[in-house]
């Protein structure tokens, strides 16, 4: 099977890693592994258990820094060297164990490190009310239903928390949102509500780069799936045309459809 | 909740059960309920005695220097960690100012002298925990670990400074101001901790400092991804806990008219139960200031009520120990409970 045809898509990806290298001592995580994204779609990173995903994503949210190859945004080369650059690009991630501080409420997790405030230094404090009010905006643009913004994350359902660092991440992310096996943890029904959101977050221009295991999940939210195994990618899939075993074929190596660059 | 029916009455009704149920979840209740029950039991022991305006007022002034610490403490619990060096470093503290205040004017110093020797005082303070939170936060020690090195290290250089009796050349000033004196019929020390204890509340609830103590203790991973600067909070976090230690140690000089070196070795554990009998969560997270109010005078009022109705005062200490150790555990089954929830 050749390179499969992939119409409609604009020429630039919005994120694209070229030949990326990382070694933690004799563990070559990633061999040479590139990656794309294009603006405005949902594209699924699949691969086996220790493929390589973690690590690339790791590599392109800022969180370590690749020993050789290239990350581009829209086309240019950039150096992430923290998650705070990855931001200053207009990428989030959404991290498998959701990194929410389970004892602040969700208007509180929402704002966390960028709180919105009344009167000034010295007196500055905390604007609750405000952060509250634009938090319920927030959770309502999403579609996402919260009783209670001023409940503890803790005692929310696993669902809602989700909804609420996708939330999180939305309001950060300009441009592009991993997510990082978002459904691993849940139910048939929350689950459900987690594709919902994906979809959302595509629908408001923002591409997003779904982490995942689950198969059927992904043909069933992704527009493209790209598959990386030992450390580079082994192949690339428009969803629509694609089927289950062809994925599995690829992760598993009975299916190669990219040149082994070198 | 309806804008549409004005009517006050059915407006008050319709809120009256969210107002009781948040004060029923709220931790600061039942410890507060623990609080009267405790001084009714007393109140009962030995009527007109235990419940006088003297005994309360008496009680309050005890209390000063452990609230003073437990203000510092409370944040540092929050962030899921512990200060063991609290009695340790008031007494450096006041070794500190106190020696200052020997080698410049001694009983007789003036006024200007007194504040120079207080700053330095809590100067130490906040230095010396600043170093606490380096040692937790940079070095990565365990605080119990860090803040038990700092115990012994401000015990020793106490002993070494004084050559280990106290020093009693204490300006009459300081004694006469904030040891003995009063302010519109209430004393100073009492009046210093109230309001220390409150503008640190309002810190903690309302402002960022507080938000990120909170956020720290609740998941420090969580807070560093969202770009905030961990390690340097808990350094000030771990400061505020030292300077609050200075402002005790100089309220505890005034009040004593002494540097009192050997009679704070278990005052760690008295601040530590009142913040946790208070229901802050020793995993860090949870908690408040009210609370922490509250807790502290559970463990003076039960010294005093010991003291009142005649029972060794030692028995204190040991009560405080399983009080503290009943206050842990019930921490952990709520927790449990909200998990499974």
């Amino acid at each position: 099977m050749g390179e499969v045809a992939e119409p409609e898509r604009p020429a630039v990806p919005l994120l694209e890693a070229r030949g990326l290298v990382k070694h933690y001592g004799s563990v070559q995580a990633l061999d040479g592994a590139s990656f794309s994204a294009y603006p405005g779609e949902v594209v699924a990173l699949i691969g086996d258990n220790g493929a390589g995903k973690s690590t690339l994503v790791k590599t392109l949210s800022g969180v370590i820094r690749p020993d050789r190859g290239q990350i581009l945004v829209s086309g240019t080369p950039v150096s992430l060297s923290s998650p705070l650059d990855a931001r200053a690009h207009g990428i989030e991630t959404v991290y498998q164990d959701l990194a929410l501080a389970p004892d602040l409420d969700a208007a509180a997790n929402l704002h966390l490190g960028r709180e919105i405030y009344r009167w000034w230094p010295p007196l500055r404090v905390l604007n609750k009310a405000e952060m509250r009010r634009r938090a319920v905006a927030a959770f309502a643009d999403l579609g996402v239903e919260l009783k209670d913004v001023t409940a503890p994350v803790a005692t929310l359902s696993g669902g809602q928390r989700q909804s609420v660092a996708v939330a999180r991440a939305v309001s950060y992310a300009s441009q592009i949102i991993f997510m990082d096996e978002p459904t691993a943890a849940l139910g048939v029904l929350q689950r459900e509500r987690v594709l919902d959101n994906i979809r959302r977050v595509r629908d408001r221009g923002i591409t997003v780069v779904l982490i995942s295991h689950n198969m059927p999940e992904v043909l069933a939210v992704a527009d493209r799936v790209e598959v990386l195994r030992m450390g580079r990618r082994v192949a690339r899939f428009v969803a629509a045309d694609t089927t289950i075993e062809q994925l599995v074929g690829a992760m598993t190596g009975a299916l190669t459809t990219e040149e082994e660059s070198a | 909740m309806t804008r549409l029916a004005p009517d006050v009455p059915a407006r008050a009704m319709a809120r009256s059960p969210r107002v009781v149920r948040r004060a029923l979840s709220a931790g600061e209740t039942w410890v507060f309920a623990a609080l009267i029950i405790l001084m009714a039991i007393f109140t009962g022991l030995a009527p007109g005695k235990f419940l006088t305006l003297n005994n309360l007022s008496l009680n309050a002034q005890t209390a000063a220097p452990f609230l003073l610490m437990a203000v510092g403490e409370t944040f540092v619990i929050l962030t899921a960690g512990i200060d063991l060096s609290v009695g340790f470093v008031l007494v450096l503290c006041g070794v500190v100012a106190g020696e200052y205040y020997l080698s410049n004017g001694g009983t007789n110093a003036s006024v200007g002298t007194i504040w120079i020797g207080a700053i330095l005082g809590l100067l130490t303070g906040a230095a010396f925990g600043g170093l606490q939170g380096f040692a937790v936060a940079k070095l990565k020690i365990p605080p119990l670990i860090a803040t038990l090195m700092g115990l012994g290290v401000a015990e020793g250089l106490s002993y070494l400074i004084t050559g280990g009796s106290d020093l009693r050349a204490v300006p009459n000033t300081l004694v006469s101001s904030i040891g003995t004196g009063y302010l519109a019929g209430v004393q100073w020390v009492i009046i210093i901790s109230f309001l220390v204890t409150l503008v640190f509340g309002l810190i903690l609830a309302y402002t960022r400092f507080g938000r990120y103590t909170y956020a720290i203790g609740s998941s420090p991973e969580a807070t560093l991804r969202a770009g905030i600067n961990v390690d340097w909070h808990l350094i000030k976090v771990y400061a505020l806990s030292g300077l609050m230690a200075g402002v005790a140690g100089i309220v505890n000089l005034g009040y004593f008219g002494t540097t009192t070196i050997s009679a704070h070795p278990l005052d760690n554990l008295t601040v530590i139960t009142a913040v946790v009998i208070g229901g802050a969560s020793l995993f860090g997270g949870r908690g408040s200031m009210l609370g922490t109010f509250i807790g502290v005078f559970i463990p003076v009022l039960l010294l005093s009520g010991l003291n009142i109705v005649g029972v060794n005062q030692y028995w204190q200490y040991i009560l405080t120990g399983l009080v503290l150790g009943a206050a842990v555990y019930l921490d952990q089954i709520r927790r449990r409970l909200r998990e499974r929830a």
